[in-house]
């Protein structure tokens, strides 16, 4: 249909992802953004807080932590300020929607949603103009110190410390949903804001709580682009990662730990169609179509194990 | 000498907002519809772009613009069939749903459109629609050649909003919908498919918005991008809360915001050159953003909003 055997295609795709030991490191690197935008969008649902601003949250999390990156100084503390700043960055910007939310009534969807298009404006302006790289000239910003690049794991692979801080953040997240009060709150205004306010919970403090850890989870995405693949902000910085967080945190039925494997396999569905489109010549955005079909796909499986969850409570 | 110049000004500002608007007054009153009838449609973007592209590639490929509009309404009213597939027929959520509808939609039009153009430095571009001039109504000074010299497209958006609003309030079908948008389980008691009305609204939103995404690559850039609709659809929701969920007061936003935003391009050609372009593009968002800060503690929406229907529960 699109000029390719279907097998060979799937071949080189999977080949391409998860074949080798480069090929799983590549997509384990494409999968720590979407860990990280994936469990800020896992926790922000769970308080059914409808933060679909991750993207400009990673967005300003890759501005401050570039930023940061790119004063000398001695290399661990500058990845530990890279990190604080693109977190704070990105819990800045959440901010923004939860407050209009609880203060304004404004539907924290739309704000959010908008809010992504100020963000992406904003990075372009200032690679544009007063952050352009004068050594280039091209619309990106200075790289920041090679001290502060993130280290290395393997030899001769893009593997950094982002990625395992990745991988140990999920289950963390885990711990602070399932184990802990804030959790506790956090899941009882997503599912029941009236008994959460009848037992006493500050419905409202909890959403701007949640907006805070969401946002800052999403600016860490935007920290490990910066400081372990592009050393620098360009406008491409980010194909989407924000909103790919969204079918990662579906496809993980908003369980931290879910959250882990669909990034991964959505790591493997882009790296994967970007080797078959080079030797397919077929689009890369097939990962694109694959993205959003495994989303609806998924919405429909849940819809089926939720009626098997009522049927059985009905008899009982 | 300056009074010319003024008059020209007035009447390139006074078209661009007039053209800037008329996608937008589409997009919101196809959004106005879904959610009247209940059913969020955060598709919008997706749906916007994939009719654009779909409507480009079939007028591109035919020679006949008429039929990439209809291709592009089509593809729409599809796509909604689909959101309300999921949201109506299935109960899931329209947050996440819709959120599906858009990446879907923008993934299918991103490939369609590399599969069937591939590669080019150069954009494609066709002969898009020209202005027609109404005869006697383009002569009134200023508001005639900024209004009635436009593409037939602008007309049908102008004539639209009556249209939706006869509709909405002066048919039976119109009050169906707003009674399965408000109280659906009263609607059903009084014989209205729930169902089937939900469904006949987020099409014919689906349509407008293909009609959107139509003008976007057939009249007013004649080309079809990546960038094309770059978050219309996200503002025509927040238009629609803007609006108030009526077809008048929906139009008078996608107007005012079609001002703030000819005023920002008129700014970025305006000699600030220091000032990169972008900083501009930024505007009309914040603008939309601090607005409905402004509206929303008194707004309205429809009570049944988001809210799945299934018959058997209470």
């Amino acid at each position: 249909m699109v000029g390719a055997g279907v097998v060979e295609a799937y071949g080189v795709m999977l080949s391409a992802s998860l074949g080798d030991s480069y090929a799983i490191t590549e997509t384990l690197v494409r999968a720590a953004p979407m860990i990280f935008t994936g469990l800020a969008v896992a926790i922000a649902f769970r308080a059914k807080f409808w933060n679909i601003g991750a993207e400009g949250q990673l967005l300003a999390g890759a501005v401050a932590s570039c930023f940061v990156g790119a004063i000398p100084m001695p290399g661990y503390l500058a990845m530990l300020l890279m990190a604080l700043a693109g977190a704070a960055a990105g819990a800045l910007v959440a901010l923004v929607p939860a407050t209009l939310r609880v203060k304004f009534k404004v539907d924290d969807v739309v704000s959010s949603l908008l809010l992504n298009s100020v963000i992406y404006y904003a990075l372009m302006a200032l690679i544009e103009g007063p952050w352009k790289d004068t050594f280039s000239g091209y619309p990106i910003s200075p790289p920041i110190e090679d001290s502060a690049n993130f280290p290395v794991l393997i030899e001769g692979t893009r593997l950094h410390l982002g990625v395992v801080v990745a991988l140990i953040a999920a289950p963390l997240c885990w711990f602070l949903i399932s184990r802990t009060t804030l959790g506790f709150r956090i899941r009882v205004t997503g599912e029941n804001p009236e008994a959460a306010r009848y037992g006493g919970i500050n419905v409202q403090r909890v959403l701007l709580s949640t907006a805070l850890l969401s946002g800052a989870l999403a600016g860490l995405a935007g920290v490990g682009e910066v400081g372990g693949v592009h050393f620098q902000v360009m406008s491409d910085i980010s194909p989407g990662y924000g909103y790919s967080g969204i079918v990662v945190a579906m496809l993980a039925r908003l369980n931290p730990l879910g959250v882990v494997p669909a990034a991964i396999f959505l790591a493997a569905v882009m790296t994967g169609a970007e080797a078959m489109s080079r030797a397919t010549g077929v689009p890369a955005f097939l990962s694109d179509v694959i993205q959003g079909t495994a989303l609806l796909a998924m919405l429909v499986a849940l819809l089926f194990t939720a009626y098997r969850i009522r049927r059985v409570g009905a008899s009982a | 000498m300056s009074a010319v110049f003024e008059q020209i000004f007035q009447v390139g500002f006074l078209a661009a907002i007039i053209r800037i608007a008329t996608p937008l007054a589409f997009a919101t009153l196809g959004e106005m519809f879904s959610e009247r009838a209940g059913v969020l449609n955060l598709g919008i973007e997706g749906i916007m772009l994939l009719s654009a592209m779909a409507g480009f590639t079939a007028a591109s490929l035919s020679g006949s613009l008429w039929l990439g509009v209809l291709v592009a309404v089509l593809v729409g009213a599809a796509m909604g069939a689909l959101h309300a597939l999921f949201t109506v027929a299935l109960g899931l959520s329209q947050h996440v749903c819709g959120i599906g509808v858009t990446l879907f939609c923008s993934g299918l039009a991103y490939f369609l459109y590399r599969l069937i153009f591939g590669q080019q430095s150069v954009p494609p571009s066709i002969d898009g629609f020209k202005p027609v001039a109404i005869p006697l109504l383009s002569d009134i000074p200023v508001l005639g050649p900024a209004v009635f010299n436009q593409f037939t497209l602008v007309y049908l958006a102008i004539i639209a909003v009556p249209l939706a609003a006869f509709v909405l309030y002066r048919t039976p079908w119109g009050l169906s919908v707003r009674m399965v948008g408000e109280n659906p389980r009263a609607a059903d008691s009084a014989g209205v498919s729930v169902i089937a009305t939900r469904f006949q609204a987020v099409i014919l939103g689906g349509a407008l918005m293909g009609l959107a995404g139509a003008f976007l690559t057939m009249a007013q850039f004649n080309a079809f991008t990546f960038g094309v609709v770059s978050g219309r659809g996200w503002v025509a929701i927040a238009l629609v809360v803007f609006g108030r969920w009526d077809p008048w007061r929906s139009a008078g936003a996608a107007l005012l915001f079609a001002f703030v935003d000819a005023l920002q391009l008129r700014m970025q050609a305006s000699g600030l050159g220091h000032i990169p372009y972008e900083a501009f593009l930024m505007l009309p968002f914040i603008f939309t953003i601090v607005a409905m800060a402004f509206m929303s503690r008194n707004a309205v929406a429809p009570s049944a909003l988001l809210k799945p229907f299934r018959r058997e529960e209470r």
